[in-house]
């Protein structure tokens, strides 16, 4: 059985699919660090962010809306961030009791929230389309050629790799405890939440020593063939003309609205 | 029941050069379990032997040792070369050994990289892992899947890639462990027709007495770490009480 539900590449031929990776991983690091940058409340940078994303969306056949889907899901993370609309000290704009304590909200807090939420709005969806428009190996391949230390990217390498294999294994685990959790007529299946959570204990015990097998019978497997301790790969990456007008074009692009954001 | 061990009543065949000899090989895991007494064995050019016996035999941990994975008291040469800590790498260029899981052995994302692994950590030139990363996937009829994703492969498929992943490293000695295990019998097929016709010297273990009877001449039973009978596999096969005495069955 495959779980491709995490093999977010759709196979396309845009002008963003051809693009070198080396420059779609560049660009699309520096546009989330220039967007983590930009000060609070620049909402012409803001919206020139939004533009920029919009048409590198377009330039990827995937269609206007694409990364605004799915960005959804993300989202609720940046609620982490909610914590600042009572911390920054500002204009109170309302005041409301919780648990007996007061909260309340400023309007400078309020302010960075809003920031906050649209900057790492940005940051999620280019990310979504850098993985969207670029197959996952090339994607490492891309990063190694960035200089990202080997370590980093052989454990994202491994950990696309086997992600499958355990997601797999997981299932099996839960097919094998439904398929053993019975009742008898009249009785409720399951014993009491301590109980489950016991079992539950117990299956993720289980996956962390196949796990943890695995990686030595994987680790077996490298030395068979040469392991020393260094990788080596192989890459036909080759960067054009275009690639290079892109990359260009794209840091201007990002420098723009860096100034826009700050006057 | 208790197992008598008979001292190896069947000849085994003439040799020319041997690629594999093993000598008096003991080993124990770090838990105090002892898994080998005292194994030894020897394999010539173009020799297809079968490996067989009881789950817990000693089959895997011995094809452990023959690239040095493991290190136990005894003698292992390949090709005449005896292997020590030195040696290693050379030893591992010669040794094709494929794991049982190929989710073990194909670790890289894509087929290709995964095929080209150990031409490139032989550190061969660019163009040199190229055709025999061509040649491996022709010899295996995979030459379509070079670009494929390894985890979007059946089981089938799996094993191939990862027979060709070492035959992409031109082994003097092939190993394979339980390479028919698992699979369908369209797929189990295609992998006897590969092995028939690899002209390599192999040792494969296996719990398949049907592909022992149709593919090797020569049988190694093993059981509980020793060596109980290294013969002619028709011989072998026919010797029904000592078959059942080891956890075998006739095919």
């Amino acid at each position: 059985m495959h779980f491709d539900a995490f093999d977010r590449y759709h196979e396309k031929e845009s002008f963003l699919h051809r693009l070198d990776p080396r420059v779609k991983a560049l660009v699309t690091v520096i546009f989330i660090v220039s967007n983590a940058l930009l000060p609070d409340g620049a909402w012409l940078a803001f919206i020139f962010g939004w533009i920029f994303l919009i048409a590198a969306n377009l330039l990827s056949q995937l269609g206007i809306g694409y990364t605004l889907k799915r960005s959804l899901v993300a989202l609720p993370f940046a609620l982490i961030a909610i914590t600042v609309l009572f911390t920054i000290p500002g204009k109170p704009l309302f005041t409301f009791q919780l648990f007996a304590s007061h909260f309340t909200v400023t309007d400078a807090g309020f302010l960075r929230f809003v920031s906050i939420l649209i900057r790492s709005w940005l940051s999620v969806q280019m990310a979504i389309l850098l993985v969207a428009v670029t197959r996952f190996p090339d994607l490492i391949h891309a990063l190694e050629h960035l200089k990202v230390p080997a370590i980093l990217t052989t454990i994202i390498a491994f950990l696309y790799r086997y992600l499958f294999v355990l997601t797999d294994e997981v299932f099996r685990l839960l097919r094998a405890r439904e398929s053993r959790s019975a009742a008898t007529t009249g009785n409720r299946s399951g014993g009491g939440v301590l109980w489950r959570a016991r079992v539950a204990g117990n299956m993720a015990g289980q996956l962390f020593l196949r796990s943890y097998e695995r990686s030595d019978r994987i680790y077996n497997a490298m030395l068979s063939r040469g392991y020393s301790g260094h990788l080596y790969t192989l890459n036909a990456h080759e960067m054009k003309p275009r690639d290079y007008y892109v990359t260009a074009l794209a840091i201007v692009v990002i420098f723009v609205t860096q100034i826009l954001g700050r006057f | 029941m208790p197992v008598t061990h008979v001292k190896n009543s069947f000849a085994p065949p003439e040799v020319g050069g041997d690629v594999l000899v093993v000598k008096d090989l003991h080993f124990s895991y770090p838990d105090g379990h002892s898994a080998l007494h005292g194994v030894s064995m020897k394999l010539s050019v173009g020799d297809k032997v079968a490996l067989v016996g009881p789950n817990g035999a000693g089959k895997s941990t011995l094809m452990l040792h023959l690239n040095g994975i493991l290190g136990g008291h005894g003698e292992v040469e390949i090709a005449g070369q005896r292997l020590t800590r030195d040696n290693l790498p050379a030893i591992r260029a010669m040794v094709g050994l494929v794991f049982q899981n190929p989710d073990d052995q194909l670790f890289s994302p894509t087929v290709f990289e995964d095929v080209a692994f150990g031409p490139l950590h032989m550190g061969l030139p660019e163009a040199d892992v190229r055709a025999r990363v061509d040649a491996a996937l022709e010899a295996v009829r995979m030459t379509s899947y070079r670009d494929r994703l390894s985890h979007h492969l059946s089981v089938g498929e799996k094993k191939r890639i990862a027979i060709a992943t070492v035959l992409s490293m031109n082994p003097s000695l092939l190993i394979l462990d339980e390479p028919s295990a698992g699979l369908d019998p369209r797929a189990r097929r295609t992998l006897i027709n590969l092995l028939r016709e690899l002209p390599i010297t192999m040792l494969v273990s296996t719990h398949d007495m049907k592909l022992v009877q149709e593919l090797f001449p020569r049988t190694i039973v093993m059981d509980e770490g020793r060596v109980v009978a290294d013969g002619l596999t028709t011989e072998i096969l026919e010797d029904e009480t000592f078959l059942t005495a080891h956890g075998l069955e006739k095919p």
